[in-house]
């Protein structure tokens, strides 16, 4: 704690003061506020519409958590058989990082056109902005396993098996936690994207019936909890990385 | 019968013949040194016994069994620790025996404690200084159940007082706990120190080039490294191993590698 207030004070003193410069100019320069609110007026809407918004917060956090779970599970599948059975490896991985080159706005529509309007899409949606960090982390940790500890192994007799479990797969996990980081943080931009596509509630829906109403300070309350929410799921992950690595802590390659 | 034969290995990296013809043998609870030229074929060896590479031609048989292509035959420590950093100590020294699927906790904590780690237990090996984690790395040997312990350089990387105290301590450790050892180093005076037998290669392609039994009486201590026989016997083995480096046959291929002066 004591740390985070160490170096946690200048970004937020930075930030402190840019929200304040903000909304000085906002004052002096009498910017109608459908287009630019200032920051005190995006603080009461916060407060005043919490109600009405909470819904939405809960259900775009609670598909962002579910689709990142699935889009966990199927990074680390895609990784773990790549690395462990060559030919695929060789066959599929260009064809994973053209799946990451299809724009997700352009695909979205066709997601509803073929599975409707229900969970499916939007986790499927999810799912494709997540896999890929996590898989390419996951395939470079089983690379960086250094020789000798291979070598060591082989010799010892490792099966293959043994050679995954007890070697390569912890040798990855600190690679495999910095690529579940990035994913944390591009579940809630996808489960956003993926409301856009049609739901009852969430922060797309909220943001997009703010921005089509000219309610800017509304469409700035979903940019801000769009924020702390993938700060959240950054800390999490963080806190995980922390209890389950605690071998490299001195190295301290991911601050 | 011997506990491990050699027996005319032959082995081919592509046109390259790396050892050609090579011969030795090791008695049950025998210390066998191999040295060599660097660039002689010696990590050839070990990877031919330890099963991950297989020879052209030749036998190779532990206790009568043929161990050609089989992993997991012998316990192995390598040059660099090699310890997970993940595993305390304790886990560490028990992964050669985890593999093979026998456990035994409380021998490994009294090993331990015999080879002076009784404050390391539980740590992780990134708080040991290079010495003791190749105490580690030869204790995780030790408590492999495999009954032959290849070691190839160990000491190699350490600085030269850490060097003697570590060549001590393994002698001792291994006078409690005898084995069959594979030792494979660059330095005469090491050799000669440890082993009951030198095996003198030549550069590649290689071969057996000379054998020496040591004469000194077990248990040695550090007083050998000045005494006159062990000086006379130290000659003996750089002129052997000179003559292998200097050997010239108009083969291209072979060098002549300066040997580290002691």
């Amino acid at each position: 704690m004591n740390y985070l207030i160490r170096k946690g004070w200048r970004p937020i003193a930075v930030l402190l003061l840019l929200f304040i410069l903000w909304e000085i100019i906002v004052k002096i320069t009498k910017v109608p506020d459908w287009l630019l609110p200032a920051p005190t007026m995006i603080i009461n809407e916060i407060i005043s519409g919490w109600t009405s918004f909470y819904p939405d917060l809960v259900s775009t956090a609670k598909i962002a958590v579910e689709g990142f779970l699935v889009g966990t599970t199927v990074g680390l599948v895609v990784a773990v058989s790549l690395h462990l059975v060559p030919w695929i490896r060789d066959s599929v991985y260009p064809l994973l990082i053209l799946s990451q080159n299809v724009p997700i706005i352009v695909l979205a529509p066709l997601l509803v056109i073929w599975f409707g309007f229900g969970l499916l899409p939007k986790i499927i949606v999810i799912t494709l902005t997540c896999f890929f960090p996590i898989t390419v982390a996951a395939l470079d940790g089983f690379k960086q396993v250094p020789y000798a500890h291979k070598h060591y192994m082989l010799m010892a007799g490792a099966g293959k098996s043994q050679m995954f479990w007890k070697l390569e797969w912890p040798y990855a996990l600190p690679s495999v936690f910095s690529g579940l980081k990035i994913s944390a943080t591009y579940s809630v931009m996808g489960a956003v994207i993926s409301e856009w596509l049609g739901a009852e509630k969430g922060i797309g829906v909220y943001m997009t019936l703010a921005s089509s109403s000219f309610r800017t300070d509304k469409v700035f309350v979903a940019i801000l909890s769009i924020m702390v929410l993938s700060l959240l799921f950054f800390a999490v992950i963080v806190a995980a990385e922390k209890y389950f690595i605690r071998w490299q802590s001195k190295g301290g390659t991911m601050e | 019968m011997s506990h491990l034969l050699v027996d005319h290995i032959v082995k081919n990296f592509g046109p390259n013949e790396v050892l050609s013809d090579l011969s030795f043998s090791i008695e049950k609870e025998e210390f066998v040194t191999i040295i060599g030229p660097s660039g002689s074929g010696k990590s050839t060896i070990f990877n031919l016994i330890g099963g991950i590479m297989t020879p052209e031609k030749g036998v190779i048989q532990l206790e009568g069994n043929n161990i050609i292509g089989k992993r997991g035959s012998i316990s192995f420590m390598p040059q660099t620790p090699s310890l997970l950093p993940w595993r305390t100590v304790l886990q560490n020294v028990l992964l050669g025996a985890e593999l093979q699927g026998k456990k035994d906790r409380d021998k490994a904590i009294e090993m331990l404690h015999k080879a002076g780690l009784t404050d390391y237990v539980h740590a992780r090996p990134e708080e040991l200084s290079g010495g003791m984690k190749q105490r580690v790395a030869f204790i995780r040997a030790l408590l492999s159940p495999q009954s032959l312990i290849c070691l190839d350089e160990p000491f190699s990387a350490l600085d030269e007082l850490t060097r003697l105290e570590m060549q001590k301590w393994l002698l001792s450790i291994w006078e409690d706990y005898r084995r069959t050892v594979l030792f494979v180093t660059h330095s005469i005076e090491e050799a000669l120190f440890l082993s009951d037998r030198i095996i003198v290669i030549s550069a590649k392609p290689t071969r057996v080039a000379a054998e020496f039994k040591v004469p000194f009486k077990r248990p040695r201590d550090e007083s050998l490294f000045l005494d006159d026989k062990f000086l006379k016997w130290k000659r003996t083995v750089t002129y052997s191993l000179k003559n292998v480096g200097s050997e010239k046959d108009g083969d291209a291929n072979r060098r002549t590698y300066p040997f580290r002066s002691i």
